[in-house]
């Protein structure tokens, strides 16, 4: 565990200072990150007048599911994107080769080798409108609710991870997932809005097929203390289900690996 | 050290036709056919020892060695390397091997290669003291200095390959697997590159299989050689014995004094080029001390010079020939 753990932190300290080396795009990325920060504040402000509710829940709640989704699109920008969105650029230049060989698990390594600070203000920014949303929306916090609620992110992130490392791990075969991976992002991008704002198909859908209810619109519930326990223990068997899924996908798929030719 | 049995993989790729028909075809329905890769190889590497590994681009020297490694599942036979199945890719296998691929590269683009020493000595579970130490000795070795706090970006490519080789040693493996190490270096960077490896081999007693293009990696490192084509296994023995099979006669050049006839060399071996007072023969390798000593009792010789013809051209001859 420990060599894990010096690993980690060797990749961590690698990755930032790869980022460092170029002055410049480390300063264009700030500024863009500014810019989509600001420009989705602005469309939230369009869509949610003061007097508006939708499915039942009101602006300061909305807000709330914005700011855990905002919380995991940095996530996504964070860790997500550059660790597995790598593993496609892996498989076709043939550098996957290398992870392969190394004693430690390949998966570890493909998802957390590099990360791009980039998304860190936008989770900054999440966690500032969850909790100005929670405090319009007056909730009050206990200890019991924030230990269920940090829960439930770390429910949601590992179903996050868990879909996306699935798609990413079919490389093996196809090659190019960007795609997939594209159509993935967009979909979850469903989990800014509350899920009673969905026909009842697609909240199903949104519930069991791909869980992006367990992302934003549960762990808001628990702040709001509306949150039924079978929702919850389905939130936690899912993420667990799903992690699974995507650890026995990845030591099957690399039974297919054929290495890019030399 | 590596025992191999009757190796075979078997590839599935696919078929597409040119042009956009074609193309869409393919999108819509991919036609595959299967490619033998790699049929029914078996040999044996003891410990220390240095092998070469030779073939044409596609023979399936690259497909063998990921076998051997474990990054691709055998289609058939059984492999062992230092006691272990490859392709179970067990930790303890790993720590054991190490793979340099000429044409890819393991070392950071943007960081000084020490950084990417660092992430391995961690992945590696080697502590500090003993990655510095390791690291300073293999630098020693290979005549890096400066360059391992520099970036990888800006290193030449003779440098960047010395930095790999040390990035894929630090962990001391026991079996080196070398895809093509010298591809693309210049003359002198192909030279300090083999005299690493011949040294790294005595020093430590490492197994290396190699594989290469330029014949002399092979002639300076390797006593013995494995030939294979199309996928199957053509030689395995010493260097020598290959070029005695692919060339059964000697190339002899004469400078003379004084041009002589062309029939003056009837029964003296073959007579290869005639250009005034330069000769070429190609004499039988049994022959050959009777045909010198006539030579030299007969002709006004000057200079004389007994060779076997380059290797790359006898193995490229014998494949054009479709003789393997």
């Amino acid at each position: 565990m420990g060599r894990y753990w010096r690993t980690l932190r060797r990749f961590w300290c690698t990755a930032v200072a790869v980022q460092l080396e170029y002055q410049v795009n480390v300063l264009i990325e700030l500024l863009a990150v500014a810019m989509s920060l600001s420009g989705s504040l602005f469309l939230l402000s369009l869509f949610y007048g003061p007097e508006q509710t939708l499915g039942g829940w009101n602006w300061a709640q909305a807000l709330m599911v914005q700011g855990l989704y905002t919380v995991f699109d940095g996530m996504a920008t964070t860790w997500l994107r550059p660790n597995l969105g790598a593993i496609v650029t892996h498989v076709r230049e043939g550098t996957l080769d290398f992870v392969l060989l190394k004693p430690i698990d390949s998966q570890f390594w493909l998802s957390l080798r590099t990360l791009s600070p980039a998304g860190l203000p936008e989770i900054g920014l999440g966690l500032g409108l969850l909790g100005w949303g929670s405090h319009q929306a007056g909730v009050v916090l206990t200890l019991p609710s924030l230990c269920t609620v940090l829960v439930m992110l770390l429910a949601g992130g590992l179903i996050l991870y868990s879909l996306w490392f699935l798609i990413a791990a079919t490389s093996i075969w196809f090659v190019k997932t960007w795609n997939a991976t594209e159509v993935l992002r967009a979909l979850l991008a469903s989990g800014r809005y509350p899920l009673n704002a969905y026909p009842p198909a697609l909240r199903l859908l949104f519930t069991l097929v791909l869980p992006v209810a367990f992302l934003t619109t549960v762990p808001a519930q628990v702040l709001l203390g509306e949150a039924a326990a079978p929702m919850l223990l389905a939130g936690l068997g899912l993420a667990v289900l799903f992690f699974a899924a995507a650890r026995a996908f990845w030591l099957f798929a690399l039974r297919f690996y054929t290495s890019a030719s030399s | 050290m590596i025992q191999v049995e009757g190796l075979s993989k078997i590839y599935r790729v696919a078929e597409k036709q040119p042009g956009l028909a074609g193309t869409l075809r393919h999108f819509i329905r991919r036609r595959t056919r299967n490619v033998t890769a790699v049929q029914n190889v078996s040999f044996k590497i003891e410990p220390g020892e240095m092998v070469g590994f030779l073939g044409a681009n596609g023979a399936g020297k690259t497909t063998t060695l990921k076998m051997l490694c474990g990054l691709i599942h055998p289609s058939a036979g059984e492999v062992q390397v230092a006691g272990h199945r490859p392709q179970r890719r067990q930790a303890e296998f790993l720590r054991r091997i190490t793979l340099v691929m000429g044409q890819k590269q393991q070392l950071l683009w943007d960081l000084p290669p020490m950084d990417s020493l660092r992430v391995n000595a961690a992945v590696y579970g080697i502590s500090d003291a003993v990655a510095r130490r390791r690291i300073n000795e293999l630098a020693d070795l290979l005549e890096l200095g400066e360059e391992l706090t520099r970036p990888v970006r800006k290193l030449s490519l003779g440098q960047r390959m010395k930095a790999e080789l040390l990035a894929a040693l630090l962990h001391e493996p026991e079996v080196l697997f070398l895809d093509e190490p010298t591809l693309g270096l210049d003359v002198n960077a192909q030279a300090r590159v083999r005299q690493f490896l011949a040294e790294y081999n005595r020093r430590t007693g490492a197994t290396v299989l190699l594989t290469s293009h330029y014949m002399a990696d092979i002639t300076a490192l390797c006593p013995r050689v494995l030939l294979i084509h199309q996928g199957r296994l053509f030689h395995d023995g010493p260097l020598e014995a290959l070029a005695d099979q692919l060339a059964p006669e000697r190339e002899v050049r004469l400078e003379l004094e004084s041009a002589v006839a062309p029939d003056a060399f009837a029964g003296l071996g073959r007579l290869e080029q005639l250009d005034g007072c330069d000769v070429r023969l190609l004499v039988p390798r049994d022959q050959l001390t009777t045909v010198v000593a006539q030579l030299l009792d007969r002709f006004p010789v000057r200079d004389l010079d007994v060779s076997d013809p380059p290797i790359e051209e006898l193995i490229g001859g014998l494949f054009r020939q479709g003789r393997v």
